[in-house]
């Protein structure tokens, strides 16, 4: 069994066909599968709908996809980063589906746990239950949101052990668990694979079952809203 | 004198209670935990973590620790970490007590619009529909008029909606109302503020 790869485009050799869906990880820049992403760029896959919160920024993530207009649809929860995005959007070139943040974790989340749809509160009464089947439950009312089942996760990890265990490291975790778990195949991307035995297992994040194949790599890790406070202010 | 930003974001601060779990939305929600004085508050940001801390000094920034508006910030003794299901399980579950939150309308029957407006850029709602559906209690915390000098308390809302029935209390420059049976009620007025003069700028049926 060995799920290491050599480079990010070893790691999805046969698994990238034109008009395919894939779920992302990532928030803002943030835990983004960035070598995947650019190695899909590489391969010029086409007419992709992507399930990820956030679109990137214009040369960063999802973003360098839609430079080279590889992206049909995006399935998000906000994606004001981008004005790229925004022209394709407004002159009709690509799809855009938002869901609410929470929805969008949740259909991740229960289509890798086998579970196609699920009611929610969130967006009751307004134009995200529009078209949707609502059902009363103790006298409160819910919409029927479904699971998501995606062709390839695509995510990055901290750190990997050699049969797919996983940790994550600060906020970088976000998406990238439901978005692991979602996809027929898995590809992570971490910035080190440690030997098996060397993580501590009541401590996995995510368990190998749900990786496929993984690849070690630098990444750029770019900050979105660099803010900080000065030590004066602090005293 | 109506309040200003940061007189208002004091005055939402009164409304967290000792020992709870709060999300604080972008814009003046953010100023509230500058107030929150003696009282132990946990933060959580629901990209992922609960105990979010102040913003890093310069030269600590880590990119894998942002908060929802993707700023750098730092973690606190407390702090958990946890992915994006988990955490708006937190939310939709009804464990967080509170969400303070701006908005762009707010209506008597405690609908919220602050994600969209039609013809105009849409980014889209993030957490916002799901905080408002979730949470125990919804704070609006917002100026009281737009910058044309129209209401934005309304009898109903013009914009596409964040949550029907969702507001529980409206903090603007003017006071403070309750969404009840029938309409708002005044719960204070801003110094200086005289109820003529909040009715004046409310469209929304006071009770």
């Amino acid at each position: 069994m060995n799920k290491i790869y050599g480079s990010a485009a070893e790691a999805l050799d046969g698994l990238l066909f034109d008009g395919m869906f894939i779920a992302s990880g990532g928030f803002g820049l943030c835990g983004i599968p960035e070598l995947l992403l650019d190695a899909i760029k590489q391969a010029g896959t086409k007419d992709l709908t992507f399930a990820s919160n956030n679109a990137g920024v214009d040369d960063f993530g999802i973003g360098i996809l839609l430079q080279t207009k590889q992206v049909k649809k995006m399935i998000s929860s906000y994606v004001g980063e981008n004005k790229e995005f925004m022209r394709q959007y407004l002159s009709g070139e690509l799809e855009l589906e938002f869901n609410p943040q929470g929805t969008l974790a949740e259909r991740m989340r229960a289509g890798g746990a086998g579970i196609p749809g699920f009611y929610t509160k969130t967006g009751v009464g307004t134009q995200v239950a529009e078209g949707k089947e609502h059902k009363d439950f103790n006298g409160e009312t819910f919409i029927l949101e479904t699971g998501m089942f995606a062709d390839l996760s695509i995510v990055k990890a901290w750190k990997a052990d050699e049969t797919g265990n996983l940790i994550f490291r600060k906020a970088a975790r976000n998406f990238n668990p439901p978005a692991a778990t979602c996809g027929k195949v898995c590809v992570v991307e971490v910035e080190e694979i440690v030997p098996t035995g060397s993580l501590d297992p009541d401590n996995i994040h995510l368990p190998g079952v749900y990786v496929h194949r993984i690849v070690q790599g630098e990444h750029e890790k770019r900050i979105e809203q660099r803010t900080v406070r000065s030590r004066e202010d602090a005293q | 004198m109506p309040w200003d930003r940061n007189q208002m974001a004091e005055r939402a601060a009164q409304e967290l209670e000792d020992g709870t779990y709060v999300n604080l939305g972008i814009g003046i929600p953010t100023l509230v935990s500058n107030y929150v004085g003696d009282k132990d508050i946990t933060l959580q940001s629901e990209n992922g973590m609960l105990g979010m801390g102040p913003f890093p000094f310069e030269g600590d920034e880590d990119p894998d620790l942002i908060n929802a508006g993707k700023q750098t910030i730092t973690e606190l003794p407390r702090t958990a970490y946890f992915d994006s299901a988990t955490s708006f399980g937190m939310i939709r579950g009804g464990k967080i007590a509170a969400a303070i939150l701006g908005a762009m309308e707010v209506d008597e029957n405690g609908d919220l619009a602050n994600w969209m407006i039609p013809g105009k850029l849409v980014k889209g709602m993030g957490g916002a529909m799901d905080l408002v559906a979730g949470v125990q209690r919804v704070i609006v915390v917002m100026d009281h008029t737009n910058k044309a000098g129209e209401t934005k308390v309304l009898k109903k809302c013009t914009l596409p909606l964040t949550g029907a029935a969702v507001v529980d209390r409206i903090i603007t420059n003017l006071g403070v109302l309750d969404v009840v049976e029938g309409g708002l009620k005044i719960v204070e007025l801003a110094d200086g503020v005289t109820e003529a003069d909040l009715r004046a700028a409310t469209e929304a049926t006071i009770v």
